[in-house]
């Protein structure tokens, strides 16, 4: 390259090139896709002879579902408190396995490819295949295989006599609730975890052996080693964390559903998209203030 | 008085002896303690997980008469592999599994290369707009595919790049990429790709953990910036790549949605198979009965989790190596 650029500018051409794979990408169909929902939001859809027509009327689209709308407001709003008790049980869980899976045990193996199945068996055709046989059974003939298949599924805890069980020892009833509400989760928290469990093994193997033999020889004890060795070393990857698991659980939430539903079931293109970029600019926010929070209290090695 | 000194002495040192003593037993009780907690642990949690798995495999070994009986449940009476066997022939396993493996091998490649890159571009060099960009990284991950998939239809529809397809079809439109496998590839290659998004973010905040020592050292030996990728941040990415190629693969293979989307021919899919092989056994072998025809769909399950396993776990050797290979540890 020529001589006169500075070494600053080298530098941000060289990181440009490096990056511009995604420029591009980004535009050509995220950018641009956006763009698009964001002019549907802003019109009426009429399905003509070549493909659609669109009108501009303004925000009524977004009046009709800010104001008028039977469910979104409270659809979002549950959709968003959900998240986020999701995610603090998630990120907690996750991490408590981590650790408990980064030890040295017989089986070790077995156990994670355990803890990783879901994401396996998470798929969405798996899924569906299953959900279709199991409502072709019971809209079918034959009682006795569908218990069967319902006995197969673990459900069978008697959740109440617990529930009674600490009624009686006279906890606080809010609390109760909220651990309840937590054990009843227990099985989707396990089942979204699987990535997050993976990227914190991944980070407790990163984290140099030698930190671990100097908190030894001075002598930290356990707890000391896991808040001041342990805990800063895997902090930046408790932000991506954080991030897939918002991510992941808005994907799956009933806002996503029913944006989706709006769009392809009532053929609502415009109100579809209003409701999906309305909840997008939720999570965003959400997203950034969680984020900005933790990352105060992240430790990088630089 | 020597005899007492003697006597003291002796006393002392059977005291501490008793206190190591004691100390060894209860550090041998913790660990023990230890142990037990987290055995009952991770197995009781492996039985949430396995459960209905454990379930789906012995459904799929049933046959007939287990099915119909009332007293067989989880262990079959008369186990058949009659099941495997059709749902076998009617998925058209092994061809429809080589052209998955390869479809999303290559995806996964391109996928681990494109993102590396772009992660490193972001943690490391500094250029205007740079909090702009990665914010479009985010906005990446966050925008849930289903809001922009009738925009994206409509790209590969009409797939005209700088307008020069239009140069060559009949209606000036450009050329329609459905039923192609290509729309996957080009938005990988664009890092676009399935969750991209999150994959980018993933290197970033690997290679930003990295010591900044490492390419200075390289530098300063004159490296340039290609070498430098290549020769000394890549190898020390392992754990990163393998990570990221886990989640790729499995999230490619078990894709339905873009597959649906681009109207993806069903035999480099697998995971599509599997939709329709109730339908198929249904109407091809008149097997008519849900209860009978649901067990295919469960040998199906099995066919189709059965490569992504044995991957995950001969990746998970990689894994281990990988960090002890990487240079940043010892």
């Amino acid at each position: 390259m020529n001589k006169k650029m500075s070494l600053t500018t080298k530098q941000s051409i060289k990181g440009l090139l490096f990056i511009s794979p995604f420029l591009i990408g980004f535009g050509v169909f995220y950018l641009r896709s956006l763009i698009m929902s964001v002019q549907f939001s802003f019109s009426e859809i009429t399905i003509g002879e070549n493909g659609y027509d669109t009108a501009f009327i303004g925000l009524e689209n977004y009046a009709e579902a800010l104001t008028r709308h039977a469910t979104f407001r409270q659809v979002l709003t549950t959709s968003v408190i959900n998240m986020g008790v999701d995610v603090f049980l998630i990120i907690f869980f996750s991490l408590f396995m981590a650790i408990l899976l980064n030890q040295k045990f017989r089986g070790r193996t077995l156990a994670r490819a355990i803890f990783f199945l879901p994401v396996i068996l998470n798929s969405e055709a798996i899924s569906v295949a299953i959900l279709t046989a199991r409502a072709m059974m019971v809209g079918g003939m034959s009682p006795a295989s569908a218990d069967i298949a319902a006995a197969t599924s673990t459900g069978g805890v008697d959740i109440m006599y617990y529930v009674y069980m600490f009624r009686e020892l006279g906890l606080p009833i809010g609390l109760l609730d909220y651990v309840i509400n937590a054990v009843g989760r227990i099985n989707q928290v396990i089942t979204a975890s699987g990535v997050q469990l993976i990227i914190f093994i991944a980070a407790l193997q990163s984290i140099p052996p030698s930190l671990y033999e100097v908190a030894k020889i001075e002598g930290a004890t356990a707890y000391e080693t896991f808040w001041k060795v342990t805990f800063p070393m895997v902090s930046p990857l408790i932000v991506t964390n954080v991030v897939y698991s918002f991510v992941d659980s808005f994907m799956n939430s009933e806002v996503v559903q029913l944006s989706y539903s709006t769009t392809f079931d009532l053929y609502n293109y415009a109100l579809g998209s209003v409701f999906s970029l309305v909840s997008m600019l939720v999570v965003c926010i959400l997203l950034f203030v969680v984020v900005s929070i933790i990352s105060k209290y992240t430790f990088y090695q630089n | 008085m020597l005899g007492n000194m003697k006597e003291r002495i002796e006393q002392i040192r059977s005291n501490t002896w008793y206190a190591n003593e004691g100390q060894r037993m209860i550090r041998k009780g913790a660990e023990l303690l230890l142990l037990v907690f987290r055995a009952v642990i991770i197995v009781g949690l492996s039985y949430v997980i396995l459960g209905p798995l454990i379930g789906i495999i012995a459904n799929s070994l049933f046959s007939n008469s287990d099915a119909y009986s009332p007293i067989v449940y989880i262990i079959p009476q008369n186990p058949t592999l009659e099941r495997y066997r059709l749902a076998i022939l009617r998925m058209d396993y092994w061809n429809t599994l080589r052209n998955t493996l390869i479809y999303v091998v290559s995806l996964t490649v391109i996928q681990v290369f494109v993102c590396s890159l772009v992660g490193y571009g972001f943690a490391r060099y500094n250029f205007p707009f740079k909090k702009v960009l990665f914010a479009f990284v985010i906005i990446m991950i966050v925008v849930p595919p289903h809001s922009i998939m009738f925009p994206l239809y409509i790209t590969f529809r009409n797939f005209n790049p700088l307008w020069l397809a239009g140069l060559f079809t009949a209606d000036g439109r450009g050329l329609s990429l459905l039923q192609t496998p290509y729309p996957m590839y080009i938005m990988s290659v664009l890092a676009t790709g399935l969750r991209a998004g999150l994959y980018i973010f993933i290197f970033n905040q690997f290679f930003r953990a990295l010591p900044k020592e490492i390419e200075e050292a390289s530098a300063i030996d004159g490296a340039g910036a290609i070498y430098t990728y290549f020769r000394i941040m890549l190898p020390n990415a392992v754990p990163a790549i393998i990570t990221v190629t886990i989640f790729s693969i499995v999230w490619q293979y078990n894709d339905t949605f873009y597959a649906r989307l681009f109207l993806t021919n069903d035999n480099i899919i697998l995971s599509r198979k599997i939709q329709s092989l109730q339908y198929n056994i249904q109407n091809l072998d008149r097997v008519m009965d849900p209860s009978i025809s649901q067990l295919y769909v469960y040998a199906g399950v099995v066919l189709l989790i059965i490569p992504v396993v044995i991957l995950y776990v001969l990746l998970q050797k990689q894994f281990i190596e990988g960090v002890e290979r990487s240079g940043i540890v010892g």
